[in-house]
């Protein structure tokens, strides 16, 4: 169980070899990588604010609550914050078990908590101005079927 | 205790935290409080359904007691991922 809270971007690809050769045992690895998507008006960039002081042991809580549920093999969370443009990578979430159900469904577990209960705030900087992104419904609905 | 503020509860109330004396029993006395510190607070926390808090960096509830609470933090729905 490993998570990192960083600024610095990341290579994917080098995430994921280090983590499936770490997890070699693993039948199934699956990996997530988020990225900062254009918006329409044109997106000049994203600010990520987070709480340090909480940020990390909230996702850990969270893969905690993963590796109970379907006792991964390994599991690992990257969030970055600060200044980020369209096309960089925000996130990565990788998971590693026996079976590829597991690490599926963990995965996307992640995921959805990540999305609503990891204190980060996401700013879109555009032409005509900055605006918080607003939490969706969908978001805080998707956590009911855990 | 520390209160902090992020995203646009920090730009509204135009700092990020700040040290607060107060005898509150609870979230929901401390944000009363606040509210009467001026019309910054009182937009701020106009609408507490908007709003989450974490008491010494665990989410908690509105309702929840403030014993020895060391910081408390204020700001909108999460929207990480």
């Amino acid at each position: 169980m490993v998570v990192r809270v960083q600024k610095d971007s990341f290579d994917a690809g080098q995430v994921l070899n280090e983590f499936s050769s770490s997890a070699s045992g693993s039948g199934a690895v699956v990996s997530f990588t988020g990225i900062v998507r254009n918006v329409a008006g044109g997106l000049k960039h994203m600010e990520i604010e987070h709480y340090p002081a909480m940020t990390q042991a909230a996702i850990e809580a969270i893969e905690a609550q993963a590796v109970s549920r379907w006792e991964l093999d390994g599991c690992l969370v990257i969030h970055r914050f600060g200044k980020l443009v369209p096309g960089e990578q925000i996130m990565m979430v990788l998971t590693a078990a026996r079976h590829r159900a597991a690490a599926f469904e963990a995965a996307e577990y992640l995921m959805d908590y990540l999305k609503s209960r990891a204190p980060f705030w996401k700013k879109e900087v555009t032409e005509s101005g900055a605006q918080w992104v607003e939490a969706r419904s969908q978001d805080e609905e998707a956590l009911r079927r855990w | 205790m520390q209160v902090l503020y992020f995203a646009w509860v920090r730009e509204r109330i135009g700092l990020p935290k700040e040290c607060v004396e107060s005898d509150a029993k609870t979230v929901s006395e401390l944000v009363e409080e606040l509210r009467s510190r001026g019309e910054r607070y009182a937009l701020a926390f106009a609408d507490t359904s908007a709003l989450r808090v974490a008491v010494d960096q665990e989410l908690t509830s509105f309702d929840a007691p403030l014993d020895n609470a060391r910081e408390v933090a204020f700001f909108p729905p999460m929207t990480g991922g």
